[in-house]
Formats: C-alpha cells, structure tokens, sequence
C-alpha cells in the first residue's frame, strides 16, 4: 500500500494534477473567505458549506486517472503480479486521492488563524466542518476510483464520477419528487448534503460519520471486486 | 520449479488455451514459440496470476497460484508483452517504485544500482521513462523483472523493439541469468530461442504441438531423408536403390557434382537404410561418393507444426514472412545444407 501512495501521491505533484486542485481550491477559499469577511462574519462555516460543491467537481478530476490509465498502460500487469493483494493497491490509491484534498482543507487553518486574531472562534465547529468536508470528499474519491475501474479513458471515468455524485446530490429533489413515504424515507437517508449540512452546523453524528465511513469502503470493495472479476473473466 | 496441468482458458466460445501441460525444472531455460495469437502471452500471464485459469492448475514452487497467489508472485519477475512502465516516472524512481511494491528485504540502493549496470541502463537512470527509446524501455522493463532477485523469470518477447547490437546483448543476458533462474521466455522469432533456450514448447492456436530439446525436435520430425551422391549409370543406379529393403521411394534425382548424381531417397517409417544402402550400392560397383541425412532445421519444423494446422499454403509462407528474421528459410533441397550453416553463424 505505501509504495502504490508514495507513487501517486507523488505523480499529482510531478503533473500539473495535484497543482490545478490546489490552485483551485486556494482561489475559491478565498473568495468565499473574502466575501464572508467582507459582510462582517467571523464564522467559517460559510466557506465550508459553499466548498461542497468545489469538492464534488474536483475530486473526479483527481481520481478519473487513477485506475483507468493503469489499465491503459498496462502497468496494472505489474501491480497485480507483485505479491500484494487488490484492496491494498486501491487502498494506496485512495489514501494518495485523499491526501490531496487534506492538503487542500488544511489551507483553511490560515483563516482561521486569521480570523481568530480578532474573534473568540469556536473551534469545536471548524473540526467538525473539516471532518464532514474530509468525508464527503472521500466518498466521492471512492465512487471516483470505482468508475476509474470501470473503463480505460479517463474522460469516461471523469464524466461517469460527476453523474454518480450529481445523482446522488439530486437525491433530495428526487425525494420530494417520490413522495411515497417508505421510499422517499429510504433516498433521503442517502442524501449527501443533508448530512453534510449537519457537519457544517457543527454536530458531528455519528450516525452521519459511520455512513460516509462505510460509503466509502462499499464503493472501495467494489472496485476490488471489479478488478478482480476482470482477470476471471 | 513450476508445473502447468491442464490449463484451459475460455473467452466466451473461445478457447485461448487448450489443456496445455508442462513442468520445467530449476536452472532450465524454456523457450515458448508459436506465431501471433497461439496463447503464449496468455499462458504467461495465467503462470504470473495475472490471469486466472478457467480451469487446470499452475504450481510455483510447491505454492499454487489461486490458493497461495502472494507466495507464487514473490518468487516470479515477469514481463509483460508491453512493459508496464510509468510514463511520469524516472527509472530511478520506478524500480524504487517497483522494488517498495514488491516489499523485498534486501539493501535497496546498491541492489537497484547493480540490477541497472546489468541490464546497462546505468546512463539513463535519471531520465524520465516517457523520454526514453523503445529499446530502453524494454531494457528497464527486464530491470523491473529483476528487482528482488525472483527464483523465476518470464519474458515475453522481450528482445522486441530491440537493435541488433543490444538483442545480442540480451540474449547473453538471458543465457547469464538462466545459470542462476528459471526462465521461461516467448518469442516468434525461431534463431532466437534456438539461440538461448535449452527446451522449446512450440505452441500452436492454444495447444501445445512439440516439447523438448532443438535436437529432440529434429530427430523427431525429420522425414530422416537420405540422400547419396553416387558414380554412374541413372537407371541402373535407380533400379538398385529401388531393391533395397526399406526404401519407399526415390524422391528427387538431381547432379550437382558434375560426373556424379544425387538421389534423395526416402525411407519407410523409422527404417534406418543407410548401411543396407551403401552396402548394396557398393556389391553392384557402384562408387558412392558421399551420403548424409538432411535433420530439419528448427525452422521447418516450426514451419511442420505450425502451418500444417493452417489450411492453405498461403498461409505457411505469411506466417513466415511475419517474423522479423526470417533469413535463411529456403524450401529447395539444395540450398538447405548452407542454409543451415549460415543460421547457426549467425547466432555466433
């Protein structure tokens, strides 16, 4: 696992990759962050719930090369013939994905430092913005690596990733929509911003840890399965 | 060292590999020929666990590929069709890369370091791979292999793209290695295995058609024609071959040698003439200048196993013109001797 991280961690950075998101994140944290200083708050979770959107559209872009060009190259002919097993090669790639959008969230503190050089914050908030953000944008690494396995262009992974996390923001438009109790009960519990939106009003539930959590390794077992599937086939 | 029983490989109606079987021994070198699409790169890759069997069984070592699939891939450096190269890496990079992967317990940077004088990739360790030439790349390819100092080596195809200064140079390599591993190694190009392998499979539309040493290969396939280079009179001499015990036919009469004339005489299965012959030649007065029995080059044989199965002879010659050195194949008899000669020169 930690050589596959050490490599693709690495290849953000040795690409233009890992750079483009972090410009991208730097420059819209900023521009929330200053348009929220701007209007007199001093409470970041603004930035936080306008990030959301930053996090779905970018992390696809991080993850859409992460499979697919491997089995471009063949250079998973070397993977799957080292003496590791599958999940810890995905495992190494994830984390690599994750890294990258920690990195990105990290550059957050800066506001904060910087905000609490005037106000009392609460940082009990931040943390839990921080977490909801880290989760949520590690489900969609997990659904993005999951379409990476699916095909060999990274386009398709691309665009694949977006429409799986649209679909899934959509769910709540679709829940009004049903409007049959059990049903719209069940595609409401799925509902991604309804949970992220009790992260940024800074309750961390565990209930809500536990489902990004365990998101998160469906989708990474079944990218397992499907590369292994593919070499039974 | 590795046992193959009863591999088969479907895709769908498709059978990739027939019920191929093999066992190779520790230290051997096995070479894999067959034309284009015959299922050596699948076998291969099956052996590696790269690909699962649809059904038979695949040993390493003692360990069996689907049951203890982490133990049979430490012991086994292959190279894919296609080297699996990271195009964003330097070569450095990469075998460190590959050498982490492969979670070996051994000193890394002097282990890298003699693995790249090796392969003489020493010059260009710093360069990233996308930068590099074909012939480089498969040169870190057959690094990668390496790295870990696994008890088993395949190779497929892996002199492809190659110069023919630096095939010469792998092909030692591979003979280098084979003292110390097991190699199995592919290839379509026949000199080459007839150059490096102590064992050939000659595998054909999945199936293997032939297993054993070049020299087996020959004795076994040759049609055992005699030909004698005898004095005198063409009927008379005819009629006398014609009543040895053994003799199917005489299947070409030909003078080379002016004064003298060549019959190329076929004998009825496993039946060997040759002194019945000259014996009988020699009662009748006849002065028998010269006799020999022409062995098969590797390359009929091939030509035998491999373009029997394909339907018309169009075929045979496009199987032959497929490969990059095709040199020496001449069909007519008189030719073949020199042709021979000017093969194994050419390994040389």
């Amino acid at each position: 696992m930690n050589a596959v991280f050490k490599r693709e961690f690495r290849a953000y950075f040795t690409s233009p990759v890992g750079y483009v998101v972090l410009a991208v994140f730097l420059f819209f944290q900023g521009l929330y962050f200053s348009y929220m200083f701007s209007t007199g708050y001093s409470d970041i979770t603004f930035v936080f719930s306008q990030l959301f959107s930053i996090v779905l559209f970018v992390m696809p872009i991080l993850t859409m090369r992460l499979v697919s060009e491997d089995t471009k190259q063949k250079v998973d002919q070397a993977l799957f013939t080292a003496p590791v097993g599958t999940l810890s090669i995905i495992l190494g790639k994830f984390f690599a994905a994750f890294s990258v959008l920690a990195v990105a969230t990290s550059i957050t503190l800066i506001y904060q430092f910087l905000l609490s050089m005037y106000v009392k914050l609460n940082w009990y908030v931040y943390f839990s913005n921080v977490v909801g953000l880290l989760l949520f944008g590690a489900a969609i690494i997990a659904v993005g690596i999951f379409v990476s396995s699916l095909t060999e262009s990274q386009v398709i992974a691309a665009i694949g990733s977006f429409a799986i996390s649209m679909f899934i923001l959509t769910l709540d438009t679709i829940a009004e929509m049903v409007n049959i109790g059990f049903i719209t009960k069940v595609v409401e519990w799925f509902s991604f911003s309804g949970r992220y939106s009790t992260f940024v009003s800074g309750i961390l539930d565990y209930s809500n840890i536990v489902f990004f959590v365990s998101f998160v390794a469906v989708f990474l077992f079944l990218t397992v399965r499907i590369l292994d599937k593919r070499r039974w086939a | 060292m590795i046992e193959v029983a009863n591999l088969y490989k479907r895709y769908g109606n498709f059978v990739a590999v027939k019920d191929v079987s093999f066992k190779i021994n520790e230290g051997e070198i096995l070479g894999f020929l067959g034309p284009n699409g015959a299922g050596k790169s699948t076998t291969m890759n099956i052996i590696t666990g790269y690909l699962s069997p649809t059904s038979g069984k695949v040993g390493v070592g003692g360990f069996d590929i689907i049951e203890n699939p982490n133990e049979v891939k430490s012991r086994i450096g292959y190279l894919p069709e296609q080297p699996p190269l990271y195009m964003d890496m330097t070569v450095r990079e990469y075998l460190y890369f590959i050498f982490d992967l492969k979670k070996i317990n051994i000193p890394r940077t002097p282990h890298i370091e003699e693995i790249c004088r090796l392969v003489k990739i020493d010059d260009v360790c710093d360069r990233l791979i996308k930068n590099l030439s074909k012939g480089y790349r498969q040169r870190v390819g057959i690094a990668q292999a390496l790295v870990g100092n696994p008890a088993v080596l395949i190779l497929d195809e892996p002199t492809v793209g190659l110069d023919p200064k630096q095939i010469i140079e792998i092909r030692n390599l591979i003979k280098q290695l084979g003292k110390t591993h097991t190699v199995i190694l592919s290839s379509h190009i026949l000199s080459e295995v007839q150059a490096v392998c102590e064992r050939i499979i000659i595998i054909n539309k999945g199936e293997i058609v032939a297993d054993g040493t070049p020299e087996q290969l020959a004795d076994n396939l040759s049609h055992k024609d005699i030909t004698v280079r005898v004095i005198g009179d063409r009927e008379e001499i005819a009629s006398a071959i014609n009543a040895v015990d053994g003799v199917k036919e005489i299947s070409q009469i030909k003078s080379v040698e002016p004064g003298s004339l060549d019959f190329v005489v076929e004998p009825t299965d496993s039946a060997d003439i040759r002194a019945e012959l000259l014996n009988t030649l020699g009662k009748k007065g006849f002065q028998v200048l010269e006799l020999w029995c022409k062995n098969m080059s590797l390359e009929e044989i091939y030509l035998s196993l491999v373009g029997e199965k394909n339907s018309d002879s169009e075929n045979k010659s496009e199987c032959y013109t497929d490969q990059s050195e095709p040199k020496c194949f001449v069909k007519s008899e008189e030719n073949s001797e020199d042709a021979c000669e000017s093969d194994t020169q050419e390994e040389q």
